[in-house]
């Protein structure tokens, strides 16, 4: 089972160059659940995550694991702690499934060392949780947008941290897809206590499969929650200025939003 | 299951590695015959004994000063400048994840050469100086380049184009010192503009031996963290990676050892262009390639400067034969990147 860490951002303003993005948010991250930040395209979710996973650094107010300051931890041991899948990653030419997972394996090794019993080990683990061990000899240029997907969050588990950020994990996939890697992240979840953070674009599916949810808009948090306390018409229409009836999902019982267009009479 | 998916990993890894230590090692033993190949061939042929006998320091009539002062240093030149234009040009291929990002077609080399033909023709200064100068020349052509390009957002095409231009320009004041320069011979023109290890001489080479030798075991220890640059600067840095203090390690490296071989022979063309795509093409992707991409390296100065020697029947410097080699492999990969609409 994976380690329980307190994860929080306090008073944390961020943004690129001269442009502030976010506008103090305080969060805590629920430790051993999936999170997921929701809210309209430019509202800074993007930012938000980058900035929790250290990729962007605040302009001020701070982001601390067990009350240190992640500025403050050496990047390697840090790397230990926490992983983040980027939104889109770059493919690097002609290597195979097994090497690029293997990199996830950094923060573990020294400078020389080639790979240990664990390393193995934990890149198998990863491969078999995101089912792409027959790929493994492969190209990765070989392999279908889906599939390539899984190898990138394999390599992310293959790091081996106690919390995972993932940055629109399923956009640009199928929805048959989006489905089977959010279960696999669920299992994950279920199986090791990874804390999961990942911005998602679909309300539907974040409604299903997230604990807890961080409504975001305009750079601030609105409102946070479990789906049901968060997912409400009045929410839908304030973050994405929406018309909707929010109804529960036949299968689970989870909210689900339907919108309201301007053409279709309601019933 | 957990063990059958290791040893299934492994095997591929095993296979892949087997095949990386079988090309490395057949490069470095065509390095060594090409290098006895440098030393055995010439005007006259002397007998290989006398040629050992002579470079083990014996005074041996006629053979010494052949080999010691004109084949012993032609030879070494030819391999430690290949060896620094192959791993600085990987360097810079893979942290910049293009092939055309290259110090010889960026114009960090022109830069160099600039520098060094400036510090040689008009102030007469000394090895030392003329080193010094051609790094400090190589790194600020990349800062202005990195300054020009940066723009809203950094765009490694946009670098590439910009490098092309400056390159041009560096050459028009390579071309303009060499014309104005007293001793406007042919040879040095041709040294300058295209490389050549014609007259290289022992009292040259210290610069560039010490950068190799020093510089190339920084760079083959960084290529982990090199293989994680080439994953973009965000999966590179959720790594652990300090992503600027290693890109500025290898960046300075990578521009002294091109400088420093540029200073010595001269920029010899295309080899850093080359060194890196055959290798990678040899020993395939995903692990570190920096030591074949040296190792090609040497090969092709080696290689081109036999055949510049001794296959026509007037001497020709060995950077023309490299570009000959060079200039159709940069065309196709224009078209191709032009396809891909990549420039």
């Amino acid at each position: 089972m994976t380690a329980t860490h307190l994860f929080q951002a306090e008073q944390l303003v961020a943004g690129y160059d001269h442009k502030t993005v976010i506008h103090g948010i305080d969060l805590v991250i629920p430790s051993n659940k999936i999170s997921v930040i929701i809210g309209a395209n430019g509202c800074g979710k993007s930012t938000l995550l980058k900035t929790l996973a250290r990729l962007i650094k605040p302009i001020s107010g701070q982001v601390t694991v067990d009350g240190k300051p992640i500025s403050k931890i050496p990047p390697k041991k840090l790397a230990r702690i926490i992983g983040m899948l980027p939104q889109s990653p770059i493919v690097p030419e002609g290597i195979s499934v097994a090497d690029l997972v293997g990199r996830g394996r950094f923060p573990h090794q020294s400078m020389f060392s080639g790979w240990s019993k664990k390393d193995y080990e934990a890149v198998a683990e990863a491969m078999e949780i995101m089912n792409i061990t027959e790929f493994a000899n492969h190209d990765i240029d070989e392999l279908s947008g889906g599939q390539r997907q899984r190898v990138w969050i394999a390599m992310a588990l293959a790091q081996q941290t106690d919390i995972l950020f993932l940055d629109e994990p399923t956009t640009f996939l199928d929805i048959t897809y989006q489905v089977e890697i959010l279960d696999l992240l669920t299992d994950l979840n279920r199986k090791h206590g990874t804390t999961i953070m990942m911005v998602l674009h679909d309300i539907n599916l974040s409604a299903r499969y997230a604990d807890h949810i961080f409504a975001m808009h305009e750079g601030k948090l609105v409102a946070e929650g479990t789906p049901s306390e968060v997912i409400t018409s009045t929410m839908v229409k304030d973050i994405f200025g929406l018309n909707c009836t929010v109804i529960q999902d036949p299968l689970c019982g989870s909210p689900m939003v339907v919108p309201r267009g301007r053409h279709h009479a309601i019933r | 299951m957990r063990n059958d998916t290791i040893a299934f990993i492994m095997s591929g890894r095993r296979q892949r590695r087997r095949r990386w230590v079988l090309v490395t090692c057949s490069l470095a033993l065509l390095a060594v015959l090409l290098c006895c190949a440098m030393l055995l061939l010439g005007n006259t042929i002397y007998p290989v004994k006398e040629i050992v006998r002579a470079l083990f320091g014996e005074q041996v009539k006629g053979v010494s000063f052949a080999v010691n002062t004109i084949r012993l240093p032609r030879m070494l030149a030819g391999l430690f400048s290949g060896m620094a234009f192959g791993m600085a040009g990987i360097v810079f291929q893979t942290m910049l994840r293009n092939p055309l990002a290259n110090p010889n077609i960026i114009g960090i080399t022109s830069g160099s050469s600039a520098a060094a033909v400036f510090c040689i023709t008009i102030l007469h200064s000394t090895n030392a100086v003329v080193s010094v100068a051609s790094v400090v020349a190589g790194l600020i052509t990349v800062l202005i380049m990195y300054l020009l390009s940066r723009g809203r957002s950094f765009s490694i095409g946009r670098l590439i184009l910009i490098g092309i231009g400056m390159q041009a320009m560096l050459d028009a004041v390579v071309s303009y010192l060499i014309l104005i320069s007293a001793q406007q011979d042919i040879p040095t023109a041709l040294r300058w503009l295209t490389g050549s290890l014609n007259g290289s001489q022992m009292k040259e080479l210290p610069p560039l031996l010490i950068t190799v030798i020093v510089l190339a075991p920084i760079l083959i220890a960084l290529s982990k963290h090199l293989s994680l640059l080439e994953l973009g600067e965000q999966s590179a840095s959720s790594l652990g990676l300090n992503t600027d203090k290693t890109r500025i390690v290898l960046i300075v490296s990578a521009v002294a050892m091109v400088a420093i071989a540029t200073a010595t022979t001269g920029p010899i063309a295309f080899v850093s262009f080359l060194a890196g795509p055959i290798a990678t093409r040899l020993v395939g992707a995903g692990h570190s390639n920096v030591v074949p991409a040296g190792l090609v390296g040497a090969n092709l100065v080696l290689g081109a400067d036999l055949i510049g020697q001794f296959l026509f029947e007037v001497r020709y410097p060995v950077g023309i034969i490299t570009g000959l080699l060079g200039a159709p492999y940069l065309i196709f990969l224009l078209i191709q990147m032009n396809r891909k609409g990549e420039l």
